[in-house]
């Protein structure tokens, strides 16, 4: 036995750094820094919006600008999140097939939770 | 631990560690974020009840209003707000500063209690706690 820390499948496929490490990383920091500024908008109006209701509701996510950052908000939070997720799930589940679904299944719960909230601003909005 | 044969050098087990508050603060981050995450299904939900009509978003709302879904929406809000307080703290990390023990021990507690209190000052604030309207935002609906 080297002295080597790779794992003899390690060796075996010789592949080194595909130079994308540090991409999610990256993608991760990014998201974080635009929800800084549109988590606490979209809490400060989704409180007021939801005093007036149905039609408060409406009248709030309908506004061209609000149904806008509300999107960047969702889409920047779901991809954040899957990022995040992802992490998790690799850190705790050992098992290959089992992880595998549940990387598929994450990506799919933030791909329909999108599509279902850009449904429902822009039905509102249009 | 029969079938391990891996040579290299594996990180002690969680508890080996002592308790401190550095820790707490990281396991927070994580369950906060996977907190989230399910929380996230709730946003999208009521976008799409209110994308769905009054009969669907009232239905909503009247969960929402409900004393569980209270408490969950409670429960949430501190989560977000533990969230986005110590991602700030990862993201000064990142940019290589806060690292002597007794500074991130500090930040730690300080990330900790001031998302609860954000929380509280929030639903207090917004006069979302029966009974406590100081800024007369409450209104007609809830």
């Amino acid at each position: 036995m080297s002295e080597s820390l790779r794992t003899p499948l390690g060796k075996v496929r010789g592949l080194g750094s595909a130079k994308h490490g540090a991409g999610h990383f990256i993608a991760q920091r990014v998201s974080a820094i635009a929800l800084l500024f549109l988590v606490p908008w979209f809490l400060f109006s989704l409180i007021a919006a939801v005093r007036g209701g149905y039609d408060g509701a409406t009248d709030f996510i309908g506004n061209p600008v609000n149904a806008v950052l509300i999107l960047l908000a969702v889409g920047a939070a779901l991809y954040h999140m899957r990022i995040g997720m992802q992490v998790v799930v690799e850190d705790y589940i050992g098992k290959n097939g089992t992880r595998a679904v549940l990387l598929i299944l994450n990506t799919f719960v933030a791909v329909v939770l999108f599509a279902s909230a850009a449904f429902a601003v822009l039905k509102i909005a249009s | 631990m029969t079938g391990w044969t891996d040579k290299r050098p594996m990180s002690p087990h969680i508890w080996q560690w002592r308790w401190h508050i550095t820790m707490l603060g990281s396991i927070l981050h994580r369950v906060t974020g996977v907190g989230n995450y399910i929380g996230a299904f709730v946003v999208v939900g009521w976008l799409f009840a209110a994308a769905s009509g009054p009969d669907l978003y009232n239905q909503f709302a009247g969960i929402a209003g409900s004393m569980p879904g209270q408490v969950v929406l409670f429960g949430f809000t501190v989560s977000v707000c533990y969230h986005l307080l110590n991602g700030i703290r990862h993201l000064v990390w990142d940019a290589g500063h806060g690292f002597t023990p007794k500074l991130a021990s500090f930040t730690g507690a300080l990330v900790i209690l001031a998302s609860i209190l954000a929380a509280v000052a929030i639903w207090v604030l917004a006069g979302l706690v029966p009974g406590f309207d100081p800024l007369g935002l409450a209104g007609g609906a809830q």
